[in-house]
């Protein structure tokens, strides 16, 4: 019963991983005041990409590096149709995800079916790992996992405690205000796009250098929808972030286990979209203020001219 | 030096605009051709092919108008709801609702009923369907505050999961070998086809009277002219006494009662029973979000933008097939596309000019 | 209280870039079809005040924001202590010593004081920027008496406090020099006479002020020089020592200003609307209307006096149907309209021209025709049954627009193309054209040039005349004491007095209006609060 429980925790560990990595770069966005629904598109791009940088170059880790370049490239897209162009956030951002799933099932194709010889497998931290239970679930894990908890921490505090998440609050919650303190809101919302990409892509590569170790099309398997789902969740604090993913994840690990119990895994996998409303709700029913949405969240904002 | 001052375009006349458009749609199928290049097949064959599989021949034609149904009507309901700012992502999960509604009365009804009777029974039932679930987010919306973009794709994902509940549990049918399939809709619920096509007409017409209907509503009434300001201006809609409520609510019920009445049309005229999602709806929910962006929030125009994407994606399917590519350029296609779209989209807004000299 | 001005001439020093001269030669712009600026020039010298007067729509703020790195002039350079410099940015304004004061607030309102200080801040550590910048804000906060909580979010400050806000942010960045514009919008008479003070220090230590006025008495009392603008071009420089309001008066609108209007008295007629004992809350949710009870008759005109922020605004929003009374009871015509719906109130005879006409007015990108029936769309003069009548409803807009004499070149024009004194004819004209047994009229000639607040004002009496009553809201005195014939003053939510026009303790006005004087606690009574 014991191995069960661990197993589950660290399973569900793994499966929040990509949500946690994709919600904090969502959120990057999302609080400079751009809704960046290209999430699953530029995932797709990234895992890819790390597929195939590690299949001929024999190292994950360049392909992790390469992968977060090519989603930074190709949210540059989105950025530019949302920032310079002011257009409809919806339509460019639908518009990355076709492009993206697109150009992933595209350039995958001649890889699919050839897994990987090497993927980057569960780091154990010395030490802490062979503490009795937590150990082995906590600190025995993919790479991946640790550096998803350190970005949403490090997010948080530069969110919250440094003059660039000031500026990048301010840029989503008056533009107008923040642009005329001398800082430059379209810059700000640029690097916030491309940043929130390469996370996205880190996630994507998650999934193919170090879940798993092989490339189809169609792996991202919705997780890009459920990280939109999970910004909100999360009310746009990456360390609620850290609660929200895991607790998607183990949704999604529970969801057949629970099956011989008579719970429907489709009943399951109907709860994170659910508590999402449910969180909005209660949240609506008090104070909208206090629900910290970003006052001109997908409100595009020109500057100076009348 | 050179820099680039952008400023507000104040009019633009109709034939601007389109050529604006025709210049962009040009413009996005140079970058294809090169994507066709770099993938080493002869643009120029592709696009022949593209062309012939969608418009050039009579076969694609059909094909086209048959894709072009539903996204009309959904286009239709989306150019509505967006007219008044009401950011309806969830037409996806109200095709499905559609769909349900309408195979239960197909189902249960339908081997007691003729024709007659029972389909618009069923369009009926699809129409309700897709009006109670679009009802959701605008009540969420006005009574607790919650975003709409958010709340419809949160519904998409709740709905898609309760079809699946549905159909590998209490509606899976025992003939079909295990698979989750509903029963076939009986003879009589099943609507007629064009003849050597796969047109069903009755979707067909509902969808383009529907969308001339909607067209008068939104220029010609109160209620359409009540869209609008609550568009342009919701506080000068509060303000001039416009019930906010009332007409959001009503909005949803159009739009999501437009895609129940795709979904009814998927089912009867197409598939025949229920299965999956995505093989019912087919993402028609987010394409037709282009589409009625396409025909710049104008119902009677959605005619043709859905005619066109409609075209895309059967030109898209001619060239998988014959030249073995793989379904996701059409993919690639669309986005690419769309971008330029975008970028149209913006010329038709804004004035750009690169001047020499100094800023300021 | 410590002498500020030993304490602040040392900060001035220490902080400040001192900037000798500012010229602004022959700029140009243009908006459209609209030259905002033509072939301005302007020159200020250190350690004086320039005051900018004109009448709104004059180019004053344009000319700013193009000092400010906003806009970018069309033609025209800038020069600081003889350098032609080039502004691009208001980053390069804030670097080359220039700080502006918005008449409307660039403030983020869910963040603290110190997180909307730290963000305009340009020596602002990266790291904890609320910490450790937290004791100059309030070193600066002590200097200027200001009374600022940092962590206090701006949504729970008042106007007077939030302009604080917005001068710290100005100056501590050391501008050399300060624009305000129309500074003194937004305070009570007390907090103007303190930041006057505040003014004249500053002018004494050194730094430049620009300051952007309409208000006269201001301009006098503060500025050393003035220029005056009308319809973008400068059409007079004066000096301190020859300033003369009349004369000034006259530069700024072309000719002698019609400081009365003619108003004969008249008797009054019956009751139109009635409030009595109305409660109403804010957007805060508590109290911010606390038991006003009124009467306004036909033939006449109510005014309601007072600094912004003191509840007339959400009392308009309860007369007419946009905002909930939790108490009391309003009459229309003696039938009880509580918390009816907007429209049916308007049904009774209730016509409301806005506080801000273009974000509640209109719908800015539907042409001149579909917004001159906003209001009014679902009566059956402009529909058949579900449907509009377009015909009927263009050949309204056209007698409209002819009636109230709204420039434009068709009626198929998009609204927002007007010009704001077009935009709030056209709205008054939709109002007024009802004839309307109650106008509600709420700050109707903010903005506008002379010769549309004369109209606009003309209009009101003209409806007065005809037997229409007329509520007034407005901050502006002048118009309050020209054509109202009752005045009540409102003051956190309570009404300090009503008096007729000719009522000698009008003098008190400005003591009403700052809450030191409550008439209604007897008489000579000073409210301590």
């Amino acid at each position: 019963m014991e191995e069960i429980i661990i197993s589950v925790v660290q399973r569900t560990l793994v499966a929040g991983t990509p949500l946690l990595l994709g919600t904090v770069g969502e959120i990057i966005s999302e609080r400079s005041g751009i809704l960046n629904l290209g999430v699953e598109g530029v995932m797709a791009v990234g895992a890819v990409t790390a597929f195939i940088v590690t299949h001929h170059t024999g190292n994950p880790w360049l392909g992790l590096c390469a992968a977060i370049v090519a989603g930074m490239l190709i949210s540059i897209v989105h950025a530019f149709a949302s920032v310079s162009l002011q257009s409809n956030q919806v339509v460019s951002g639908l518009a990355l995800t076709m492009l993206g799933l697109g150009l992933a099932g595209l350039l995958g194709k001649p890889y699919v079916g050839k897994p990987l010889s090497i993927k980057i497998n569960a780091m154990p931290i010395p030490f802490l790992s062979d503490i009795p239970i937590v150990g082995p679930v906590l600190f025995n894990q993919s790479p991946f996992f640790y550096l998803a908890i350190l970005l949403a921490i490090g997010v948080w505090f530069m969110l919250e405690h440094t003059l660039l998440g000031i500026r990048i609050r301010s840029a989503g919650e008056n533009p107008k205000a923040t642009e005329t303190q001398g800082v430059n809101v379209s810059l700000i919302r640029y690097l916030s796009v491309l940043t929130a990409g390469g996370f996205s892509a880190m996630a994507g590569a998650h999934l193919s250098i170090s879940y798993s170790k092989s490339w189809i099309e169609g792996m991202t398997a919705g997780r890009g929808w459920i990280v939109i789902a999970l910004t909100i969740f999360a009310l746009w604090n990456p360390l609620r972030a850290v609660f929200g993913a895991f607790l998607f994840g183990g949704i999604f690990v529970l969801q057949y286990m629970l099956q011989p119990l008579g719970i429907s895994p489709n009943f399951l996998a109907m709860l994170p979209y659910l508590a999402t409303l449910l969180v909005l709700l209660v949240g609506g029913l008090r104070d909208s203020r206090r629900l910290n949405a970003p006052a001109m969240l997908a409100e595009p904002y020109r500057r100076g001219e009348r | 030096m050179l820099h680039v001052k952008v400023s507000d375009r104040e009019q633009i006349s109709a034939l601007g605009s389109f050529l604006t458009l025709v210049l962009a749609l040009a413009a996005g199928m140079v970058a294809i051709g090169l994507l066709f290049i770099i993938s080493g097949v002869n643009p120029f064959f592709a696009f022949k092919k593209i062309f012939s599989g969608s418009f050039g021949s009579l076969y694609g034609f059909k094909e086209t108008i048959t894709k072009a149904i539903p996204l009309i009507l959904i286009g239709g309901g989306l150019a509505v709801v967006f007219k008044a700012k009401f950011w309806n992502i969830g037409a996806e999960s109200q095709l499905l609702m559609g769909a349900i509604f309408g195979t239960w009365v197909g189902l249960n009804w339908g081997p007691s009923l003729p024709s007659p009777v029972i389909v618009p029974l069923m369009f009926l039932a699809g129409f309700l369907g897709g009006a109670l679930w679009g009802l959701i987010p605008a009540i969420l919306k006005l009574r607790f505050s919650i975003n709409e973009v958010i709340s419809t794709l949160m519904l998409n994902y709740i709905c898609a999961e309760f079809l699946t509940m549905l159909i590998v549990g209490p509606w899976k049918s025992p003939k079909k070998f295990g698979f989750p399939y509903t029963d076939d809709l009986p003879d009589s619920a099943i609507l007629s086809l064009l003849p050597g096509s796969r047109i069903h007409t009755a979707t067909l017409i509902v969808a383009v009277v529907a969308v001339v209907v909607l067209t008068i509503v939104i220029y010609k009434t109160r209620f359409g002219y009540e869209v609008r300001v609550i568009g342009e201006n919701p506080d000068a809609a509060k303000y001039a006494g416009i019930d906010f409520s009332r007409t959001t609510m009503l909005i949803m019920v159009i739009s999501g009662g437009m895609a129940g009445l795709a979904g009814v049309g998927e089912v009867a005229g197409i598939h025949h029973y229920l299965s999956y999602p995505d093989s019912i709806s087919s993402g028609y929910g987010f394409t037709a979000i282009i589409v009625a962006w396409l025909a710049k929030l104008n119902p009677i125009y959605v005619i043709f933008s859905g005619i066109f994407f409609a075209g895309i994606l059967v030109g898209g399917d001619a060239i998988q097939i014959s030249l073995g590519l793989p379904a996701a350029t059409v993919a690639v296609f669309n986005g690419t596309l769309l971008i330029f779209l975008i970028m149209g989209d913006f010329f038709t807004k804004n004035k750009v000019r690169i001047l020499a000299g100094e800023r300021g | 209280m410590p002498k500020p001005g030993p304490l602040l001439f040392f900060w001035m020093c220490v902080t400040m870039k001192t900037i000798e001269s500012l010229e602004m030669i022959n700029i140009s712009k243009s908006f459209h079809c609209v030259r905002a600026n033509d072939n301005i020039n302007v020159k200020v010298s250190s350690g004086e005040i320039l005051g900018l007067l004109g009448e709104n729509g004059a180019g004053k703020t344009t000319l700013m924001n193009i000092l400010y790195g906003i806009y970018q002039p069309d033609a025209g350079e800038i020069r600081i202590n003889g350098h032609r410099i080039s502004i691009d940015s208001p980053k390069a304004s804030i670097d080359h010593g220039i700080g502006m004061v918005h008449q409307h607030f660039m403030l983020v309102q869910n963040h603290t004081v110190i997180e909307n200080i730290a963000l305009g801040y340009a020596h602002a550590p990266w790291l904890f920027p609320q910490k450790k910048i937290r004791q100059r804000v309030i070193s600066f906060s002590e200097k200027f008496k200001f009374d600022i909580d940092p962590e206090k979010k701006i949504w729970q400050l008042s106007a007077g406090e939030q302009q604080r806000v917005e001068i710290i942010k100005a100056l501590i960045n050391g501008a050399g020099l300060l624009i305000l514009d129309e500074p003194t919008s937004v305070l009570t008479p007390q907090e103007t006479r303190d930041f006057f003070q505040v003014l004249e220090k500053m002018r004494k230590d050194g730094q430049m002020i620009i300051l952007i006025s309409h208000k006269l008495d201001e301009i006098k009392r503060l500025c050393d020089r003035v220029t005056v603008l009308r319809k973008g071009q400068v059409v007079g420089h004066a000096d301190a020592g020859h300033l003369d309001k009349r004369t000034l008066a006259r530069m700024m609108i072309g000719r002698d200003v019609i400081f009365s209007f003619s108003r004969e008295k008249m008797p009054r007629k019956e009751k139109v609307l009635e409030v009595a004992d109305v409660r109403v809350d804010g957007d805060k949710g508590y109290p911010v209307v606390n038991g006003i009870s009124f009467e306004v008759y036909r033939n006449e005109i109510f005014g309601i006096a007072g600094v912004s922020g003191n509840g007339q605004r959400e009392l308009v929003e309860a007369i007419t149907g946009l905002r909930t009374v939790t108490h009391g009871q309003i009459r229309i015509n003696d039938i009880d309209i509580t918390n009816q719906s907007a429209r049916k109130i308007h049904n009774t005879g209730v016509s409301h021209v806005p506080e801000e006409r273009i974000r509640f007015g209109i719908a800015p990108n539907l042409f001149i025709y579909e917004n001159a029936i906003l209001k009014q769309h679902h009566q059956k003069k402009f529909s058949r049954r579900a449907f509009l009548a377009y015909g009927r409803i263009k050949a309204h807009t056209r007698q409209l627009i002819k009636d109230f004499q709204v420039a434009t070149p068709s009626i198929n024009v998009q609204t927002k193309n007007l010009s704001g004194g077009n935009i709030q004819k056209l709205i008054l004209g939709r109002e007024i054209a009802d004839k309307p047994d109650l106008l509600v009229a709420s700050h109707p000639t903010y903005g506008l040039d002379v010769g549309a607040t004369e109209y606009l004002r003309n209009q009101l009496l003209r409806r007065r005349t005809e037997g229409g009553a007329v509520l007034l809201v407005s901050e502006d005195l002048e118009e309050i004491f020209e054509l109202c014939d009752r005045i009540a003053v409102i003051f956190q939510g309570h009404f300090m007095g009503i008096l007729e026009s000719d009522d000698p303790r009008i003098a008190d006005i400005g003591m009403m209006m700052a809450g030191t004087r409550d008439l209604k606690a007897g008489e000579g009574a000073d409210a301590s609060r």
